[in-house]
């Protein structure tokens, strides 16, 4: 096995190992900080996965995935099933972000266990299979695998919301987990429609058609599409969302925000654009108005959310459909949108959360309507809050600005009546945004200090700040430099373009 | 022409070593008269016959009793399978039984022959070459099923259990009978390949509404055996009311028993464009009637019986593909075949873990209680209540119930070979229905617990609940080891 190998391996199985011994080991602190090392060494890593063979030079023709690093083993050959994972420019900057996340959470635990009953130790175990099923279902090269992956996240994280969540958890971790479990049976049968059809289910091969049918085609997308759809999710396939985040623990809405609905616009890009391209040409108008509901009917409900959680919550509704407008759009423009406008929202949302959290754990209320002054009691928190709304509302020189401006620019330049109605009308969501994160901030950190605020001690813990400063930091470095991203996809991105009609 | 026949004894070995068990148990039970002795000679019978059956198909398929090409008695790989597992489970079931027989409301002697007896119905049910041995064999296995239901003295429930099960389980025999006579009737033969080249051979004889009326009946009443809906009813009432072991029984060996049935007639006997609408009407109605109705279910068997009804549906809709053209090509029906003996095979490795888990956490000779008896268990005995979350979460086909997971990959898989992706939108759209349930009975073992007795599971519940966990982790690893078996 070469050292790519071995990393590929390593990043799938030192978080396994690290929730099997967090889980198993006596003690609730000792798993805890065993729970935590193995998220380090997660991320340690998955650094080096970024030096291998980029191979985007020579000539000849070229498959549609390169990937940098792969290992592909035998498994489950009645099911088509390989153990093949690689690394790319598109998965590798998740990958990265996924375990910077899972450790930030860990890190969170080790100094505060959300209240609900369950063990500290036990929620960085599963914290850590979450991150498994992340990790592979970016790292996945098979198709089969990779619904092996994205199933592996969902009782996971079904039980971190019950276990650990709000008051209303049960619930809102069921209809997490039904409607998930929707999206992923429909993956099931997508995958398989493609695997019977294609006899393979090697990604590798199967990126650009592989030669089958339209019809094909056109039934694979539509089933890839709606799973995806759910996990993204899409308006209006969204409604399991606000719920789950709200009531999830922060930790958990930090790992839900930032990196688990990435696994399905990631799945939307390099499975259903890859391997059904026709169908994407054919969806692509539908899945562009649906992109363009979601934002707009976000950005409305946001105006009208009362609750701190709940409205970061349905921010992410409205993200996520300039991250889907930029797939929509099929162009290397909008595809390189949706990837930084993924790595930022996950980014910014992970700090929101973050800072929701904090602020719902000290004056013991989300509500808006209780909220206000904290800028006068709690100047630093109100400033990190003030610093990510904006960020997330895209000003530009933040990370948040790129992917939605080019999500716009993508849809510009593709033309023709529909695509610049929709062009137009993402510019007013964004516009949208930036009423209602400023109207959050109004009302959350200006004015007169309310009740709920008025006794806050203004310090932050070091645990916190460990936690938010590298998000603070990669919001910046994200957007100054977007090429930090932008440089390692644009090869595969034009690769990936290169198939589809 | 000798009227005497050769047999072919080492062919027939598994069912001599299966009805010696039986004779020898009533034997030692009436001779030894130690509940001990009787119970150890039982289990190792059991290992005995699971062994033989192994070893005697492992060489290849041996024939006995045979007129020309048409035999009787096939001692092949599925045979082999078929014999092994249901031995295997009899094994499984007798180590659940230790609590039940020891709290003395049950007479252990008359208790392990009968389960015997039944391993004995099994063990032949998979060589069955003929339609009456493959009845004969099918009532050999319920048959001591009945009378173990309400072995319980002093059981109304029981009771009443055992006449509802014995009573439609004698029309679903009649009903089967009935048909194999009239396919009788219309083709002059009863051995199944046979039966599969005749029909298959003249089209005037499968245009004829009595063959169809045949068909209908002999898997109408096959349906009866694996509680598929809607030949189902008997099946939560009689489970609800039999001591735990024989439930777990009920919804392992003997419904595999009746899938068995059901793959060998429409596998080699039926013609599949008949069989392949019905079927495949069954498994949509199986799956969705068992799951819907299972989410309303407040009693921990009656749930674990009506997810079982639902289970039933998962394994035979791989054969429901047989209903289109494109499904009856020679590799897509081997697939169908194939996949649902493997899901068979995934789903009583599941459901024995899952009762096993039952009877570990309930008193010594309780009935399964109500939902609200298991608050809280996985708290109070953590690996047997995660090992009881583990099999629940398999039967809903989810990780880390890897087993369970590649048992409905399999199926969809073949359901989609076989070109009927509707079929395989229902499977997976019922995955969906049942997890609410079985998240439901999971979420509600790490609950809070209510503060009921702490009960210290017997010796052999915890062994049988361990190897059936380690088992199903295993193959959920490795589940070509099972594919494998299956395709055979």
């Amino acid at each position: 096995m070469t050292f790519g190998q071995v990393l590929l391996v390593a990043v799938v199985a030192v978080p396994a190992l690290g929730a099997l011994a967090a889980a198993l080991l006596p003690g609730d602190r000792a798993g805890r900080v065993v729970g935590t090392v193995a998220a380090g060494l997660t991320l340690l890593a998955t650094l080096p996965l970024v030096g291998g063979e980029h191979g985007w030079f020579g000539y000849g023709p070229r498959p549609a995935v390169q990937p940098w690093h792969q290992i592909d083993l035998r498994w489950v050959p009645g099911l088509d099933l390989r153990f093949h994972l690689g690394v790319d420019g598109i998965s590798w900057p998740l990958v990265v972000l996924t375990a910077l996340l899972t450790l930030l959470c860990c890190a969170y635990t080790l100094w505060r266990v959300p209240p609900g009953g369950g063990s500290g130790r036990a929620l960085v175990a599963l914290l850590l299979v979450v991150e498994v099923g992340i990790l592979g279902t970016f790292l996945a090269l098979d198709l089969v695998l990779f619904f092996l992956f994205f199933e592996v996240v969902l009782l996971p994280m079904y039980a971190v919301i019950a276990g650990w969540g709000g008051a209303d958890r049960r619930r809102a971790a069921r209809k997490f987990a039904l409607y998930t479990l929707f999206g992923s049976v429909l993956l099931l049968v997508g995958v398989y429609v493609v695997v019977s059809a294609a006899g393979t289910a090697d990604l590798v091969t199967l990126t650009g058609g592989a030669g089958l049918s339209r019809g094909t085609q056109l039934a694979a997308f539509t089933l890839l599409a709606l799973a995806f759809a759910v996990k993204s999710p899409l308006w209006p396939l969204h409604s399991w969302l606000p719920d789950a985040h709200t009531q999830a623990p922060t930790v958990g809405s930090v790992i839900l925000a930032g990196v688990l609905l990435k696994m399905g616009t990631y799945g939307l890009i390099r499975v259903a654009v890859g391997v059904a391209p026709e169908g994407a040409r054919w969806a692509a108008p539908v899945l562009g108005v649906l992109a363009v509901a979601a934002i707009l009917i976000g950005g409305l409900v946001c105006l009208a959310q009362d609750d701190l959680k709940r409205l970061i919550a349905y921010s992410s509704v409205g993200h996520m459909g300039f991250v889907l407008l930029g797939v929509a759009t099929l162009t290397a423009t909008g595809l390189q949108a949706a990837l930084i406008g993924n790595i930022a929202h996950g980014v910014i949302t992970g700090l929101l959360f973050f800072l929701a959290g904090a602020v719902k754990d000290r004056a013991h209320t989300g509500s808006l309507a209780e909220l206000s002054g904290l800028r006068e009691t709690a100047p630093r928190l109100a400033g990190l809050l003030g610093f990510a709304a904006v960020a997330s509302l895209g000003l530009p020189g933040l990370a948040g600005f790129w992917g939605e401006a080019f999500a716009v620019v993508a849809a510009v330049r593709r033309g023709g009546p529909l695509w610049l109605t929709l062009a137009v009308l993402a510019a007013l969501g964004g516009a949208l945004t930036a009423a209602y994160f400023l109207r959050l901030l109004r009302r959350v950190t200006h004015g007169r200090p309310s009740p709920a605020v008025a006794g806050l001690a203004p310090g932050l813990a070091g645990a916190e700040l460990t936690a938010w400063v590298p998000l603070v930091l990669l919001a910046l470095a994200v957007g100054l430099a977007p090429a930090l991203v932008l440089s390692y996809a644009s090869g595969p991105v034009e690769a990936l373009l290169g198939v589809v009609p | 022409m000798s009227l005497v026949q050769p047999v072919d004894n080492l062919a027939m070995l598994p069912a001599y070593l299966a009805a010696g068990t039986a004779v020898l148990v009533l034997l030692v039970d009436l001779l030894v008269a130690r509940p001990a002795a009787t119970v150890a000679v039982a289990a190792l019978g059991a290992t005995g016959t699971a062994v033989g059956a192994a070893l005697v198909g492992a060489d290849g398929t041996r024939r006995t009793f045979c007129v020309g090409d048409d035999c009787s008695w096939v001692w092949g790989g599925r045979a082999a399978l078929v014999g092994a597992v249901i031995a295997l489970l009899t094994l499984g079931v007798l180590a659940l039984s230790g609590p039940l027989l020891r709290a003395g409301r049950t007479p252990v002697g008359e208790y392990c022959f009968l389960l015997a007896c039944a391993m004995t119905g099994g063990v032949v049910l998979g060589a069955a070459g003929d339609l009456i041995t493959l009845i004969v064999a099918l009532e050999t296995l319920t048959l001591p099923l009945y009378v173990l239901v309400g072995l319980r003295r002093g059981s109304l429930a029981g009771a009443e259990a055992a006449v509802t099960f014995f009573v439609v389980s004698v029309v679903a025999t009649t009903v089967t009978l009935l048909g194999a006579a009239l396919l009788y009737a219309v083709t002059g033969t009863l051995h199944l390949d046979r039966l599969g080249a005749t029909l298959a051979a003249r089209d005037d004889l499968t245009g004829l509404p009595l063959t169809t009326v045949a068909v209908a009946l002999v898997v109408a009443g096959l349906a009866f055996k694996v509680a598929a809906v809607p030949f189902h009813a008997w099946a939560p009432a009689t489970y609800d009311g039999a001591p735990l072991p024989v439930a777990a029984y009920l919804s392992t060996a003997s419904k595999l028993g009746g899938v068995v049935a059901l793959l060998a007639v429409v596998q080699r006997a039926l013609p599949g464009d008949l069989t392949g609408p019905v079927l495949a009407a069954l498994a949509v109605l199986t799956m969705t009637v068992g799951n819907l109705v299972a989410l309303r279910q407040r009693r921990t068997v009656r749930l674990l019986a009506w997810s079982s009804v639902a289970q039933a549906g998962y394994i035979l809709a791989p054969l429901g593909a047989l209903a289109l053209t494109a499904g009856r090509t020679g590799d897509a029906r081997a697939a169908a075949y194939a996949a649902a003996v493997a899901y068979a095979l995934f789903f009583v490795l599941l459901e024995l873990a899952a009762f096993a888990a039952v009877v570990a956490l309930r008193p010594a000779d309780g009935d399964g209680g109500t939902l609200a008896d298991l608050r809280g268990a996985a708290r109070r005995h953590p690996w047997v209540g995660g090992a009881f979350a583990l099999a629940l979460i398999g039967l809903a086909g989810l990780p880390p119930g890897l087993a369970g997971l590649f048992a409905k990959v399999t199926v969809v898989r073949a359901l989609l070979a076989g070109h009927a992706g509707w079929l395989a939108l229902v499977v997976a759209l019922n995955a969906v229905i049942g997890l609410a349930y079985y998240l439901r009975v999971t979420a509600s073992l790490y609950a809070t617990p209510a503060g009921a007795a702490v009960v210290r599971p017997a010796r052999t519940v915890a062994l049988a609940l361990g190897v059936a966990t380690v088992a199903a982790v295993v193959i959920g690893f490795a589940p070509q080891l099972v594919l494998d078996v299956a395709a055979r």
